[in-house]
Order: structure tokens, then C-alpha cells, then sequence
């Protein structure tokens, strides 16, 4: 458990989104994260994130199930119980090829998926910290945490100039936690304080 | 990405009605947070009936075996396989439109690809049934499975295109599934967020993962929503491919062509379209979502209907063909006595088959038909009638009469426990359906959200611009001289 200060802000519009990202990053804050109700093409990159390697993880559990499929066929027909049917060779790789298929595919998908909640922390009870629960309605919430050398006053102020709305300082869990969602709203008493 | 994208300088908007975020949000959500009408109560509670009168029929099968149902030799598949096949088929269209249609860029996808998906998850459920209770015993089910048994361990067939089908539908059932599901996160997550009442904040909190919208994962789930879709393409392919290998690769008079895949592909998605329009007309009008699934998807799914049941009729011509050109004495009796000729036992399913299929259809050639909601609904319903006495003819009119006259069974006709059992699939599938469509929001949150702004861009644009334009502007920028 780590409760980190951070200044929050939301922006209603990408169009004033994307120049706020830009000028944050040049001023040197470090944006925490922002979050958004749906994909924004580009925010990833003008936030300076790196590319996902997933689909690296999904080629490697694609050829995984692909040989596990023609690795255990081959060795339970030609091997283990060769089985004469209709006069057919037992090594007929032609007939193997849909389950081959299949158990590529299988794997490759399953390994993502699995992959992909271990990455973004995503289980059933899984329960998280939110900035702002608009943000996965209407609001892009950016957050910037806090450090020693952080003027609080002068990075709110600055904020606002960008167009953001509703700038806070929060303190935030950062990590997630086992627990359902209603009664884990007051394991933080949120400190909030509101800027007018 | 955004060179990827073409949009038409005159495409209409996807989402109608001028909207912000907000608006999308309390629109898709309402329904879901409403209490239940009358309507869903009367229309699950007819489902939930149906479900337990197929209930009870499957309790006859498996208590007095197989016995129940009017298969004979050499009749052994009857309705069970004809409904599993036409259940697989209508399975296609969910990851059809999620999978293929997001490869190829196709926008008009998100106002209808969620309902789409749940749909073929609940049509696959229900397919699976049939080749399971079908088994008889069905507490052995598990012998296809390659497990280290007791009998040597003998393992199973690899080379029976029947053991492909066990592997080609838990894949595309499982794949579906996570397609549709890590897709239905965010949405969740909204829901989770507008939750008042506590049992609603519990479920939605445990449903949603507690996913928070933070961009790394929004990027890393774009990527994932790519890379299965590319996964999925050949998958959809792949399922019905292997199902008609179940016919091709048997030795039967009328199965033993190498027509069926792309035949059975091009049915699966023209069933599939059609069982759409089934469901989302009615579900745009009871939740009132018009302004999400417009006339244009309407026309648009439309038009797959028309090519799909085109390619369909051109199979089925071709197999007529090729069975008088094969000169093959059997393959011709099987085509051109059991199957074409009106008078033979099974003749009439024949003709309903082709005049649902190619003939009825070819009234979306016109496109006020397209876009005519009582005739769109009328004609989604026809189709499926038509694909599901397609598989009764493929399936029937082979195996009734084989290769020895003297084998030739009596006149197949299903007992009141094989309806059963397909009336318990519909119930099956409509519960989940009514279950679906009251607690899960029935259009892509976050996909029509992302699309939102861009789409019809041009098309406003130019619109308002010619609004704006006075006739004399207009004239002297689009028309031309005659030479004066």
C-alpha cells in the first residue's frame, strides 16, 4: 500500500487535451497517468509511453500452442498408440492441421488475455483508487504526483491555464487491493482540497 | 492509425442526433439501470418456460435413451445435427462483425457488435448441446477429450474431422468469449461508477476488474482488441469450415464435395446477419436506441444478406451442376431425385430451402426494402427459416436413401421430445439474451464514444456548407456552361 499526493485535473475535450499534455511534459511535470472513458488514438504517444510488446506475448503463445498440438499428436498416433486407420500413413500431418490450428489459436488467445490482466492488474475483486469517476464517462483525468520540489500552488494554477477543470489535490492509493467496490470507498478518507 | 482510415465525403453520421459523451453514457445505460418493463418480464419469463420444457425433454433422452427421437438406420442424424448446425451458424455473426469488420475499418461495426458478439456466445452454447445430449450416454462425454485414460491410454481420433468440431468450437466458444468480454470491461467500469444501489456498485465492481481507464491500459487493449480480431478472422473461417467436414469428408452421396466450406462459411454469416436483424430490430425499439442502430446499419446488414444468400444460391446450383457432370450415379440420385424433385419424399423441404434462401432475398436489391423495418424483420426471419431447412435437406435427403434400396428407411419425422429439445434452445438462448440485455449495456460504450466526434465529419461539413450556400453560390461553384 503506497498513498502518493497527486493534483488532478479534468478536461472535458481532446482538442484541449493533446496542447495540455504537450505543455505538462515540456514544463517538466510528470504526468502520473491520464484517464479517459474510451481509447484516445495518439494520447499514448503524446504522452510519451512506449509501445506494448503484447502481441510479442501472443506470437509466443501462438507457436507455444502449435507445437504443443503437433508435438503431442505426433507423439500419441505415431508413438505412443500408432492406430491404423484406413491404411493411412500414422504420421498424416495434412489431417492434423485444423487441431493444430485451433490450439494455436487457443493458446494464443487465452496467453493474451491472461497476459493482458496481468499487466493492467485486472481480476474479478480487484479494487483500485479513482481520480474522478467521470472519467469513464465524460472526463479525461489527468494526474500529475506530487514530489519535494512540487509547488503545489503554481502547479494548480497552471493546470487551470491548460483548461483543466476541477484541479484537486488527492491523495491516492496507487496500488490495488482484494476487496469489494462499496466497502473499499473508506479505506481512504480522501483528503481532498478543493481549488476555486 | 489515422492513415489507416478512409471516411466517404458523403456517409452519414453512425450515431444520430447531436450528442456529447454524457449523453452517450446516459442513453446506453439507461435501459440497464431502469427497472424491468412488463414486456422483458412477459418475454423471459415465455423463455424461461421454453427452457424447461427442453429440460425435460433432454431428462426423457438421457432417462430413456436416444430412443426418444424418431432416428432410425439409416436415418441417424435427424433434428439434433440439422439444429446444431444451424445454431453454429448463427454463431458466426458476433465475431463476424467484431473481428473481421474491425480489421477491415469498418465504423458502422460498433453500434451493433457487442449485441452481435453476445448473441453468438448464447447461439454457440446452444449448438453445443445438440452433438453432446445427441451422444446418448452423454455421462461419457469426456471420452473425446486427450486425456491419460485407463484404456491404454487409447487417445482419440486426430484424424476424424468429428473430434476437429470438439476442438473448433471450445476454441471459438473460448475466444468469443474473451473478445467479447475484455471489450465489455470499460463499459462495466461506467457502470460500476453510476452505481447507486449497493448490489449494483457490488456487481459491477467484481464484473468490471476494477479497471480505471488509465491510457497504458487503454493502449494495450486496443492492441490485444487487434490482435484477437486477427486471430478470430481465420477462426470464424476455420469453425464452419470444420463443421462441413463433418459431411465433406464422409463418403455419402451429396456430403462428399469439396464445395461445402466456402458454402457452409457464406450460409453461416447469411443466417447469422439475418438472426442480427432478428434481435436488434426489436432491441432498438423496446430500449429505444435508434439514434445508435440506424437505418444505415439496417441497409448495411442488409446488403450482406443479399450477397450472402447470392453466394449461397450460386452453391447450390453448382452442386446440381457437378452432380450431372460428375456422371456419378449416386451423387445424381441424391441431387436430382431426393433433393430436386419436388415429388420425392423430401422434395418440399428443398423448395422451401431454395426459395427462402435465393429466391426472397433478392428483395434487398431495392434498397427501400432495405430499409424498411417490417419487411427487413419479415425476411430476417424467412432466412432463418430457409437456413435451418437447409441443413435438414443436406442432412436428410442423404442419409434417408443410401447406396441399398433395401436399406432405405421409413419416412423420418421427429418425435415431440426432438421439438422439445429444439424449443429448449431457443429458450436456452433468449433467457441469456434477456439476461444480457438488462444487465450489460447492449452497445459499445467506449467504442461508440471513440468514434463519436470523427464520425460523418465530412459529411456535416459539406452538408452544413451547402445549407449555408445561397442557389446563386451553388450554381456558379457546381454547375456548368453551356457554351453561351
Amino acid at each position: 500500500m503506497a498513498v502518493k499526493k497527486f493534483i488532478s485535473g479534468s478536461f472535458d475535450d481532446e482538442a484541449v487535451l493533446f496542447p495540455a499534455v504537450k505543455q505538462v511534459r515540456r514544463s517538466g511535470h510528470k504526468i502520473h497517468d491520464i484517464y479517459t472513458p474510451f481509447a484516445i488514438h495518439g494520447l499514448d504517444k503524446a504522452m510519451g509511453l512506449r509501445d506494448t510488446s503484447l502481441h510479442v506475448a501472443g506470437f509466443i503463445y501462438g507457436i507455444t500452442g502449435t507445437c504443443t498440438a503437433l508435438g503431442f499428436i505426433t507423439w500419441a498416433l505415431t508413438y505412443d498408440w500408432p492406430i491404423n486407420f484406413g491404411g493411412k500413413p500414422f504420421f498424416s500431418l495434412v489431417a492434423w492441421i485444423p487441431i493444430t490450428f485451433e490450439l494455436t489459436v487457443l493458446f494464443s488467445s487465452v496467453g493474451m488475455v491472461w497476459t493482458f490482466c496481468w499487466l493492467c492488474q485486472l481480476a474479478p475483486f480487484v479494487k483500485k483508487d479513482h481520480f474522478n469517476l467521470r472519467s469513464t464517462d465524460d472526463l479525461f483525468v489527468m494526474a500529475l504526483e506530487c514530489t519535494n520540489k512540487t509547488n503545489e500552488a503554481e502547479t494548480i494554477s497552471f493546470l487551470q491555464s491548460l483548461g483543466a477543470k476541477d484541479v484537486q489535490v488527492q491523495h491516492k492509493e496507487t496500488k490495488w487491493w482484494w476487496g469489494t467496490y462499496d466497502k473499499d470507498k473508506k479505506i481512504f478518507e480522501p483528503k481532498t482540497e478543493t481549488v476555486h | 492509425m489515422a492513415l489507416l482510415r478512409y471516411e466517404s465525403q458523403v456517409r452519414p453520421p453512425l450515431v444520430d442526433g447531436d450528442k456529447d459523451y454524457h449523453q452517450v453514457t446516459e442513453d446506453i445505460c439507461r435501459p440497464v439501470e431502469a427497472r424491468p418493463t412488463k414486456a422483458w418480464w412477459v418475454g423471459f419469463i415465455i423463455s424461461v418456460l421454453f427452457l424447461c420444457f427442453g429440460v425435460y425433454s433432454i431428462y426423457r433422452e438421457v432417462t430413456y435413451g436416444v430412443g426418444q427421437w424418431n432416428l432410425n438406420r439409416t436415418t441417424g442424424w435427424g433434428w439434433d445435427i440439422t439444429n446444431f448446425v444451424w445454431w453454429i451458424g448463427i454463431g458466426h455473426a458476433g465475431t463476424l462483425i467484431s473481428a473481421i469488420l474491425l480489421l477491415f475499418r469498418q465504423g458502422w461495426r460498433t453500434g451493433v457488435n457487442r449485441a452481435a458478439e453476445a448473441m453468438t456466445i448464447f447461439a454457440v452454447i446452444c449448438a453445443g448441446q445438440f452433438p453432446i445430449w445427441h451422444m446418448g450416454r452423454v455421462w461419457d462425454a469426456f471420452f473425446v477429450l486427450p486425456y491419460p485414460n485407463t484404456r491404454g491410454p487409447l487417445w482419440p481420433n486426430f484424424n476424424s474431422a468429428l473430434l476437429w468440431d470438439v476442438f473448433a468450437i471450445s476454441t471459438y466458444f473460448t475466444v468469443s468469449l474473451l473478445f467479447w468480454y475484455t471489450g465489455l470491461i470499460p463499459d462495466l467500469a461506467t457502470l460500476r461508477d453510476r452505481a447507486k444501489k449497493k448490489w449494483r456498485k457490488w456487481f459491477y465492481g467484481i464484473t468490471s476488474f476494477g479497471w480505471t481507464g488509465s491510457t497504458k491500459h487503454w493502449q494495450r487493449q486496443e492492441a490485444l482488441a487487434l490482435v484477437l480480431a486477427g486471430l478470430a478472422t481465420p477462426l470464424v473461417l476455420s469453425v464452419h469450415t470444420i463443421v462441413s467436414f463433418d459431411f465433406a469428408t464422409s463418403v455419402i452421396p451429396g456430403w462428399h464435395t469439396t464445395i461445402f466450406p466456402p458454402y457452409f462459411v457464406a450460409g453461416a454469416i447469411f443466417s447469422g446477419f439475418a438472426m442480427v436483424q432478428t434481435l436488434l430490430l426489436v432491441t432498438r425499439k423496446v430500449l429505444k436506441l435508434e439514434e445508435y442502430i440506424t437505418m444505415e446499419h439496417i441497409d448495411v446488414m442488409n446488403k450482406i444478406i443479399v450477397l450472402t444468400g447470392s453466394i449461397v444460391g450460386i452453391a447450390y446450383l453448382t452442386e446440381l451442376f457437378v452432380a450431372w457432370y460428375s456422371a456419378d450415379k449416386f451423387e445424381n440420385f441424391a441431387f436430382m431425385h431426393t433433393r430436386a424433385d419436388f415429388f420425392s419424399p423430401y422434395g418440399w423441404s428443398y423448395y422451401t430451402m431454395m426459395s427462402c434462401n435465393v429466391l426472397f432475398p433478392q428483395i434487398f436489391w431495392i434498397r427501400k426494402m432495405r430499409r424498411n423495418i417490417m419487411v427487413t424483420f419479415f425476411m430476417s426471419v424467412i432466412v432463418n427459416i430457409g437456413m435451418w431447412f437447409e441443413r435438414f435437406v443436406i442432412i436428410l435427403t442423404s442419409i434417408h436413401r443410401d447406396y441399398l434400396p433395401s436399406a432405405w428407411g421409413p419416412y423420418y419425422s421427429p418425435t415431440i421430445w426432438e421439438v422439445g429439445f429444439y424449443l429448449g434452445t431457443f429458450g436456452l438462448f433468449f433467457t441469456c439474451y434477456f439476461l444480457f440485455v438488462k444487465f450489460f449495456p447492449v452497445i459499445a460504450l467506449a467504442e461508440i464514444k471513440h468514434i463519436l466526434k470523427r464520425s460523418g465529419d465530412n459529411y456535416k461539413r459539406n452538408m452544413g456548407e451547402l445549407e449555408q450556400e445561397t442557389v446563386e453560390e451553388f450554381t456558379q461553384v457546381h454547375g456548368h456552361d453551356h457554351g453561351a
